[in-house]
């Protein structure tokens, strides 16, 4: 159960470490194309790339404009096209990367640019962010969800052995509950021993799912990334802090099951 | 102080046949005072073991009401009747022994519940075990006992927490007749120590090797145990038919 859960919890955590990566890199990105770029601009005397880059270059939200060279677009294109923009005789408009700041969606830059060169497309991440902080919620309900039901099943067989103890020990306790035992000395015994046997289980569970952590990092290192010098990919820190959590929330299901099961068992003694 | 005020008894074992489940005592009224001395006595099957599981605060009249050493049964919260029951000592027909404990761990039992000192427990028991005949046997598992010996651990078990009230149900049934001896000196010891104590018993012949044992009856009237079974009828009036459950005083 806790190897089970372990993984649900890499999984959320990686879910949610990743979809903030890319959110941040996705979210700010700002993609223009200018149509007919070497045509003249509405207003003024240059081009319409040079007055949507003046425009871009005096609008204090957006940074890091750069316009894709000829070799960078025809890398941009070639999978697509099969060869170069020039070869084909295509009419390639040009292409402008940065990063936007704003607080809110660059509608004003949009209507700017389409003032100074009619026909400017501007693109922005956000949607793409949008639907990958659906598809991270929607995988981290899974996990809860994963969760929920590891703990379900793990208080399930816990209450059962309980049971099947209670069964077997049923007349050592009903001769201890006739000389006066409390029920909550009773269900302590059972509760003790249960809660030694689920957090010493769950912390091998734990142990046994760290390679296969590792293993599904390594998958994952290209989208995270290594760490300078290290052999192994890192395991992100809150996960560190959630494993060593698991054998205590076993014990805790394993103690709080096995008090509700051995009382609700004497109350059928008188 | 045990008092008995029309109770009651029958066997429910699921709520679905609670209704249709036999009464096994009708009406029973009776008190024992503080101290008192009492003998049960009726054929096998007359109910005697049915009165001790009530007064043990193992079952729960289905009618009626019950107070032991002041405390009414059925009123009390689960912690007080645990509290009640190490009041209680207890001699079980069967025994009842751990098997899987010694004859010094089953007789420490009670006063490990009661938490008391490691070394007190060592004294008592050793001394108590040593006085039944068994100081040999302290380490035998009850599997490892005859059935006199274990019977001797079960009496030793009801007694060594000093109880206020000891209960004893056929406790000398496998006794030879000199344990038999012993162990009723050891029970009338308690008594004049003012543990109130019943002994329920088919043996006629215990009740009358007693020295100064005498029918309630002769003397207090109100002594005797009134009770029904559904089955053997046990309603009883002074004087007492034979084989009705009977309630004598030991001097």
């Amino acid at each position: 159960m806790s190897f089970l859960a372990a993984l649900a919890i890499a999984g959320t955590l990686a879910a949610a470490i990743l979809a903030a990566h890319w959110r941040g890199e996705t979210g700010a990105a700002l993609t223009i194309q200018v149509p007919a770029p070497n045509d003249p601009a509405a207003q003024g005397g240059g081009t319409r790339q040079t007055a949507v880059l003046a425009l871009l270059a005096g609008n204090p939200a957006v940074s890091a404009a750069h316009l894709l060279s000829p070799a960078e677009l025809d890398a941009l294109l070639q999978p697509w096209l099969g060869a170069t923009t020039a070869s084909l005789a295509l009419p390639v408009p040009a292409v402008i990367t940065g990063d936007w700041s704003g607080a809110g969606p660059p509608e004003a830059l949009r209507d700017a640019l389409d003032a100074a060169a009619p026909g400017t497309l501007l693109e922005t991440g956000a949607r793409w962010a949008a639907r990958i902080a659906a598809l991270t919620t929607s995988i981290q309900t899974c996990a809860v969800a994963v969760l929920l039901i590891v703990a379900f099943v793990a208080s399930a067989v816990v209450a059962v052995a309980t049971r099947a103890g209670l069964a077997q020990r049923r007349e050592a306790i009903e001769i201890i509950h006739g000389l006066g035992a409390f029920d909550g000395d009773i269900a302590g015994r059972f509760a003790g021993r249960a809660t030694a046997l689920a957090a010493a289980g769950a912390a091998v569970g734990t142990l046994l799912a760290l390679p296969v952590l590792f293993w599904l990092a390594l998958l994952a290192a290209p989208f995270a990334g290594f760490a300078p010098g290290a052999t192994l990919p890192a395991l992100p820190a809150p996960l560190w802090v959630a494993l060593p959590a698991l054998p205590a929330a076993a014990a805790l299901i394993g103690w709080g099951t096995t008090q509700l099961t051995v009382r609700g068992w004497l109350r059928r003694l008188n | 102080m045990v008092r008995f005020e029309d109770v009651w008894l029958k066997y429910r074992r699921s709520r679905a046949t609670a209704g249709a489940a036999p009464d096994v005592l009708r009406g029973l009224s009776f008190e024992v005072p503080d101290g008192g001395f009492r003998w049960l006595t009726g054929p096998s099957g007359a109910g005697k073991t049915s009165v001790l599981k009530l007064m043990y605060l193992a079952e729960q009249p289905s009618r009626g009401r019950i107070e032991i050493l002041d405390t009414f049964a059925g009123r009390a919260s689960r912690r007080e009747t645990a509290l009640l029951r190490r009041r209680i000592g207890v001699v079980y027909q069967d025994f009842r022994l751990l098997a899987h404990l010694s004859a010094y761990d089953n007789v420490a039992l009670p006063m490990r519940l009661a938490r008391r000192a490691e070394p007190q427990i060592r004294n008592d028991v050793t001394e108590l075990l040593r006085w039944v005949g068994l100081s040999g046997k302290l380490d035998h598992r009850p599997d490892e006992l005859s059935g006199g010996e274990q019977q001797r651990v079960a009496i030793a078990r009801a007694v060594i927490g000093q109880p206020r009230l000891l209960l004893a149900d056929e406790p000398t049934g496998n006794l030879d007749d000199a344990q038999a001896e012993r162990l009723m000196m050891l029970i009338t010891a308690l008594n004049r120590l003012g543990t109130t104590v019943i002994v329920a018993t088919h043996n006629a012949g215990l009740v009358s090797a007693l020295p100064g044992a005498v029918p309630a009856h002769r003397r207090r009237p109100a002594g005797w145990l009134k009770a029904e079974a559904a089955s053997t009828s046990l309603g009883c009036a002074p004087p007492a038919p034979t084989g009705c459950c009977r309630c004598w005083s030991a001097p």
